[in-house]
């Protein structure tokens, strides 16, 4: 089952693009990245998928074919907004009696049980609780539903290292405990590099990059050789970068078992280093005939 | 399947053998680096035949690592033949990597220790010491090698591998 899947998903606000062109088959069962510069279309594509903003073109379903925004996705899918949206001036009692009100199937055991495990007393003013203690609270009331995809929009962006860990450690437990797959935005590339088994790259509405992180290892090599070595033709250059005497290129290979040549030396990427290549500006077409000639 | 943890009597994780523990700065895959603890911790007689490894929900929460990346550990140690996933009850040791039992492990340790007190005191620093145990250990691999290839010369039957 695929919990998102996107066919020339579209979305424009007055003349301007957010999302073009994204098309995109999330399989479930993952906890997946979504990364790229701000901008870049990922709130926007998160808002499409959780009902909050309908698109202007293309398809998008979740969870196996139900259409986005329909009353039974918005029953399977928990979404937490950027800024923690809680209403502050309430007690966290209150906060949960809001919260089982307005969903079905709201777990209040659950809720209690969560919040007795990290110590946020129910009477506490939901504005006088900490960063950190704001952010448990929002995804305790995400996760008491008990949905099938949850979706975090920079959860962690305000977060001190701790909470942050804190944040990620009941994330990955949910998905253990209840199957539940996760789909994340976020800048922090190295915490993504521990948790994410998947990962979407967008970088001007479109998705430039998608897989398990896995595969996506396995193809992308970091290769150094001399400046003005020829690159092989099967080697799909992601980044290159020249100094005096060295050329280092992160490219894409088709088939991760072929040797490399003698001048090139490789070595195997990792997730972040992988993404940044992605996100840095579009890398001019590699030429390495112009490159010498030019030194 | 709930979110509330039907937990083993004690809490916390006094009940598995090992921890683990995440070196961001290895460059090493996270599986990878699980796997690597499981096999020092056979080695050195930490875990043996029997013990439950971590519980993947345990070590997900401690160290806020994606489920998918334990189970990843788990099947490549039930691969190298090391541990086995009983359904319902966790991964166990099958396999072991030790050749000697924990006592005897605590008495070389011991027997190291003095030599490292002994090599201090003649002046050698740490990188002296690695160099020397590497070359020693480098002859004491040779030596065994030679005495089995003066075994392959003497036997009826030649058998390659002698050390020039």
């Amino acid at each position: 089952m695929n919990v998102i899947e996107t066919s020339a998903l579209g979305r424009r606000y007055g003349g301007q693009w957010a999302l073009r062109n994204c098309t995109l088959n999330v399989p479930e069962g993952h906890l997946v990245a979504l990364v790229g510069p701000n901008g870049a279309g990922k709130t926007t594509l998160l808002n499409i998928a959780v009902g909050l903003t309908s698109p202007t073109d293309g398809q998008i379903t979740v969870l196996g074919g139900i259409p986005a925004g329909s009353p039974t996705a918005l029953d399977r899918i928990a979404f937490v907004a950027q800024d923690m949206p809680l209403y502050r001036n309430l007690s966290v009692s209150d906060m949960l009696h809001v919260a089982r009100n307005l969903n079905h199937g709201f777990d209040v055991a659950y809720a209690h049980g969560r919040l007795g495990n990290l110590g946020i007393g129910l009477r506490h003013k939901v504005g006088k609780l900490s960063g950190g203690q704001r952010a448990q609270l929002a995804l305790t009331l995400a996760l008491a539903r008990h949905p099938q995809l949850l979706v975090l929009d920079e959860p962690t962006a305000s977060l001190d290292p701790v909470a942050r860990h804190d944040f990620m450690a009941t994330v990955v437990t949910a998905m253990t405990d209840d199957g539940v797959s996760v789909i994340l935005s976020s800048h922090g590339l190295a915490e993504l590099e521990r948790v994410a088994d998947y990962l979407v790259l967008l970088t001007d509405g479109a998705v430039r990059v998608d897989g398990p992180v896995d595969d996506l290892l396995r193809q992308h090599l970091r290769l150094t050789g001399p400046v003005g070595a020829p690159v092989d033709p099967r080697w799909h250059v992601v980044e290159s970068r020249d100094a005096r005497a060295v050329r280092v290129l992160l490219a894409r290979v088709d088939d991760p078992a072929m040797p490399v040549p003698d001048e090139w030396e490789a070595r195997a990427v990792g997730v972040e280093e992988l993404a940044l290549a992605y996100l840095r500006e579009s890398p001019a077409p590699t030429r390495p005939f112009m490159v010498e000639a030019a030194r | 399947m709930t979110l509330v943890q039907p937990s083993d009597s004690e809490p916390g994780k006094a009940g598995s053998a090992i921890a683990f523990q995440l070196d961001p700065a290895s460059g090493v895959p996270t599986f990878l680096q699980l796997v690597q603890q499981v096999e020092h911790a056979l080695r050195l007689g930490y875990l043996t035949t029997g013990d439950q490894l971590p519980k993947v929900r345990d070590v997900v929460a401690d160290l806020a690592i994606n489920p998918n990346t334990v189970m990843k550990a788990y099947r490549e140690l039930e691969h190298k033949g090391l541990a086995s996933g009983r359904p319902g009850q966790g991964t166990f040791v099958t396999g072991t990597l030790s050749q000697a039992g924990l006592p005897e492990i605590a008495g070389l340790r011991r027997a190291l220790q003095r030599w490292l007190v002994d090599s201090a005191n003649a002046g050698l620093d740490e990188d002296g010491m690695v160099a020397l145990f590497s070359s020693t250990l480098r002859d004491f691999r040779e030596r065994g090698a030679a005495a089995e290839s003066r075994a392959a010369r003497s036997a009826p039957r030649e058998v390659g591998g002698g050390v020039a």
